[in-house]
């Protein structure tokens, strides 16, 4: 692994004993795990390149455990990481050697489901599908859907602002969460916003989306939930380049039509998938379009007839209409499976997840193409197209000498390409340890100091998450500290009244 | 009057920040002063002026992105959408009329960089969201005179602290905006409202509750009591309305219409406005007209946003002398008190805390602004937080000081 993270502090490790009788005053019985063979599981996330036993594991089951582990830990300087289900592709809960591990999968409670005003009130060890499977009864659903679903947990989906196929029309996780409990690092519980649609003072709930388990530890979250449409329909559309197939995606947009998703894939990722699902999608293509509209059935009737118009004028070769609820399902089936699928052909993978301005995809894939002869690693290709989130798949073999190494420079060049071409690092996956050290392709020192420094406000000692996200830490007292240049005003001609 | 700095481009904030800053001046930030008497009145020595930070920048309609200076004006930006049917989905209300601004004379709707820094929506907010949700990037330049970038142009991006969405409803205390990157949608083809005519406010609520639990895909809902149904446009009787917008492709704002006034029959009395009335009905509804006459204006008006079934809880809590509708499904409520200088905030607060939720005095005279909490009031420990997060961002206070809260 080649991202280097913060040395272990000595004082704490010497301490392990201590701390952890000192936890177990706080969290009895079997929430608190200490033993190497129990801890292993927790050694990593998705992102199992990376792997650290932490100093120990706690799993807390109340807002009041969960505020006092915090409030010992800051009081003795320990470190904490969150962790939900551990599906992070990024390596947001990769464990440290000298902290603390928060296992919130004892979180588990739907605690209100209230569907006069659209709402669940759930805790964040709730996995995603068993929110939609909650609130199924009376035709509702929770529209984000990672391709994670069954096992990610809605606190991970809050600490990366998860996405799914069908974040095109709905939104990501930041759009449908109307609020949450925090326990800040330093024990502090707060509440951001609540079943009412904004936020009374600074939108600080808007941070907490997509904060990689930085600025607090989410113990209850507040989410929209949406009344299914009436139907579904999908078309799935083959084209000679993938080039066609962006300018397809394109047309559509114009045309004003928004589709529930609208998801590509590339010639090796149609063949992996074939292979795993046969999903029956055509093998002499170059990229494949999966379209698909919901609403009343008049209105995906309508649309339908014209996504097929637009793509007969963008040089399809073929396209098909789902006539059933079963062939919708199967379209989805081979999409959905990409990621098992490319895992079938290669015994390990990276999973890139780069946004670029979609008129820039030929662009991108034509250098991807490149850069695989040159790293000599396949690359197969999905994307949420409608929204220009790429993800491609990096195959690679981490028992051959070399390869995770290759394999992660490769993937490097692609994301510095993405922000090249004015796109960003990650999409939806988040920056974690993966990306870090990338992000000054991205951010000056100013934007990260600026960052760092709203991360001070949360946790003013960096106990929470550290190593992830931010590739220089500074200490708080450091980044508070103002420089003040320029005096004058460099502009004396300017109109004053 | 204080002095204005009108700076031309993005590095002149910098220097007047900074000028700021080493004078120990305290700036008014303002774009076109639209939304100027919102807020506490801040304690400021200088207005630092954006509105000449004009211009789009990019706009690719088939990315659905627009960048522009902040400054420029939101009815260029929407006249520019309007003319490649796409449009700000999330509506922006417009305060002009409520805070008195006169068309011919100072009436203006503000700028993109303003809209922005008020969060506004507008009845779309329950289907769509708010700008928050459609605020992609941004350059802005900090109270410690730092020029910082944060998000970027495309729609999916986790890549850093999501600083648009802190920045969106700061009201200038944070950062002086430079320019900012949204997201834009197609304008819908067709729309049409369904009217229940005759319920009461706790009917009503429910009426709504059903609409936007069905699949119609509501995108508006209000209910307007029968004591300022007269005010509003599109309506064709006084009678109190709870209407019900559909916005999409013809063939299906026809069906959906057929469906939603079957589910709301049971309800009371139906009747169905067209797409002329529909629009006229929902920019009343954003002008928040019953409450911008001549009369009205001089009334203290309070924004309570709740959870939108028990809407009608807090309204019964608070004094029958006001008067008040509903938007968003009953969650948005506006309430003009009865007499003039009496905001009347511990009552407004109690009913709204009865509900959970809160308050905004969005219109009351400055002396009154003054001595009250314009926004709602925090626990300590969330204060505390909103104030490290100030000061994080502006630590000198050299950015609308006091704007939100005394002190911060
Ligand atoms: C096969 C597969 C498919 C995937 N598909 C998608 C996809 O389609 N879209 C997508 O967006 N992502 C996808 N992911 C990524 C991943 O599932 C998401 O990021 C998910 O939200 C992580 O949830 P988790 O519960 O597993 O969190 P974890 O992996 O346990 O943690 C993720 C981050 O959240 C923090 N965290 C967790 N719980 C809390 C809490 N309660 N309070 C504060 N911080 C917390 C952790 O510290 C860490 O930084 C996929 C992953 C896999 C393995």
């Amino acid at each position: 692994m080649s991202v280097r993270m913060p040395e272990a502090d000595g004082a704490v490790l010497a301490r392990r004993a201590a701390i952890v009788k000192a936890l177990r005053t706080i969290v009895p019985g079997e929430g608190v795990i200490a033993t190497e063979r129990e801890m292993r599981p927790f050694e990593s996330d998705g992102l199992t390149a990376y792997r650290q036993l932490p100093l120990v594991v706690v799993l807390p089951e109340t807002t009041k455990q969960v505020s006092e582990v915090l409030a010992y830990c800051h009081a003795e300087g320990v470190k904490v990481v969150p962790r939900g289900a551990g599906t992070s592709l990024s390596g947001g809960a990769l464990p440290l050697e000298d902290g603390v591990l928060l296992g919130m999968a004892k979180f588990n409670r739907i605690k209100d489901i209230d569907f006069a005003n659209r709402v669940a009130v759930v805790e964040p060890g709730v996995t995603n599908l068993a929110v939609s499977n909650a609130v199924a009864h009376a035709g509702f659903y929770y529209a984000p859907d990672p391709s994670s679903q069954i096992a990610c947990t809605i606190g991970g989906n809050v600490a990366e602002n998860s996405g799914g196929v069908h974040c095109l029309k709905y939104g990501m996780t930041t759009n449908n969460v109307l609020g949450c409990e925090l326990v800040l690092m330093n024990g502090d519980v707060v509440r951001l916003g609540g079943k009412h649609l904004d936020a009374e003072g600074y939108d600080l709930l808007g941070l907490i989306n997509g904060s990689e388990g930085l600025l607090g530890v989410v113990t209850e979250v507040t989410v929209r939930i949406l009344q299914k449409a009436e139907t579904q329909r999908a078309v799935l559309i083959g084209f000679p380049s993938s080039e066609d197939g962006g300018e397809c995606v394109s047309a559509i947009i114009a045309a004003g039509i928004i589709p529930a998703g609208m998801e590509m894939m590339d010639r090796p990722a149609i063949h992996a998938v074939e292979e795993f699902v046969h999903a029956g999608y055509p093998l002499d293509v170059e990229a494949l379009l999966i379209v698909e509209l919901d609403g009343p059935q008049a209105e995906v009737d309508h649309l339908i007839e014209r996504v097929v118009d637009i793509a007969k004028q963008c040089k399809s070769m073929t396209c098909r209409v789902s006539a059933s609820e079963q062939e919708r399902l199967l379209f989805w089936a081979g999409r959905k499976a990409a990621f098992p699928a490319v895992g079938r052909i290669s015994p390990d993978y990276f999973c890139m997840d780069g946004t670029i301005p979609r008129s820039q995809l030929p662009k991108v894939l034509a250098a991807m193409k490149d850069m695989s002869a040159k790293y000599g690693l396949r690359c197969a290709n999905v994307f949420h197209a409608g929204d220009g989130n790429l993800h491609p798949l990096i195959l690679y073999d981490s028992n051959k000498e070399g390869e995770v190494e290759r394999a992660e420079e490769f993937g490097a060049e692609i994301l510095k390409l993405c922000v090249a071409v004015g796109g960003v690092l990650t999409g939806e996956h988040g920056v974690g340890v993966e990306k870090r050290d990338l992000m000054p392709v991205m951010f000056s020192e100013i934007d990260l100091n600026a960052q760092q420094r709203v991360k001070c406000a949360f946790d003013d000692k960096g106990l929470l998450n550290p190593g992830k996200v931010f590739p220089v830490l500074h200490r708080c007292a450091e980044l508070g500290r103002m420089h003040i240049s320029g005096g004058k005003l460099p502009f004396p001609d300017i109109p004053r009244f | 009057m204080t002095d204005i700095l009108k700076p031309r481009d993005a590095k002149e904030v910098e220097d007047a920040v900074r000028w700021a800053l080493s004078h120990d001046k305290a700036l008014e930030v303002a774009g076109q002063g639209s939304k100027r008497a919102i807020g506490r009145p801040s304690q400021t020595d200088i207005t630092l002026d954006l509105s000449g930070l004009t211009g789009v920048t990019l706009y690719e309609p088939a990315e659905l992105v627009l960048s522009a200076r902040a400054g420029t004006p939101l009815s260029e930006i929407e006249a520019l959408l309007e003319k490649n049917h796409q449009e700000l989905a999330f509506e922006p209300m417009d305060y002009g009329p409520v805070l008195g601004l006169k068309a011919g004379q100072n009436y203006t709707s503000g700028t993109i960089g303003g809209a922005i820094a008020a969060n506004l929506s507008g009845p779309r907010r329950i289907k769509a969201g708010a700008a928050r949700d459609h605020f992609l990037g941004l350059s802005a330049v900090t109270g410690r005179g730092e020029t910082i970038k944060s998000g970027g142009r495309v729609v999916k991006n986790v890549t850093g602290y999501d600083m648009c969405k802190v920045l969106a409803g700061s009201w200038g205390t944070l950062a002086a905006m430079t320019d900012v990157t949204v997201k834009v949608l197609p304008r819908a083809e067709t729309q049409a409202t369904v009217v229940v005519e005759g319920l009461d406010d706790a009917s009503a609520c429910a009426a709504m509750a059903a609409a936007m639990g069905s699949s119609c895909d509501v995108s508006a809902a209000a209910h307007l009591p029968d004591h300022v149904a007269s005010y509003f446009d599109g309506l064709p009787n006084a009678e109190a309305a709870t209407a019900l917008r559909l916005e999409g492709v013809a063939p299906s704002v026809r069906h959906r219409k057929d469906a939603l006034a079957a589910l709301l029959k049971p309800f009371g009395p139906v009747l169905l406005l067209d797409e002329t009335e529909s629009r006229a009905l929902w920019r009343s509804v954003r002008q928040v007209k019953p409450f911008a006459t001549e009369s009205a204006r001089v009334r203290p008006l309070w924004r309570i946003s709740t959870a939108p079934a028990r809407g009608h809880a807090v309204a019964a809590a608070i004094t029958p002398a006001a008067q008040m509708f509903y938007d968003w499904g009953g969650g948005l409520i506006w309430v003009a008190m009865p007499f003039g200088d009496e905001p009347d905030a511990a009552s407004i607060r109690a009913a709204v805390a009865s509900v959970g939720g809160h308050a905004t005095l969005i219109r009351a005279e400055a002396a009154v602004r003054a001595s009250a909490d314009v926004f709602e009031p925090q626990e300590p420990a969330l204060a505390a937080l909103s104030k490290r997060v100030k000061d994080a961002f502006d630590p000198k206070g050299v950015l609308n000081p006091g704007r939100m809260v005394a002190g911060v």
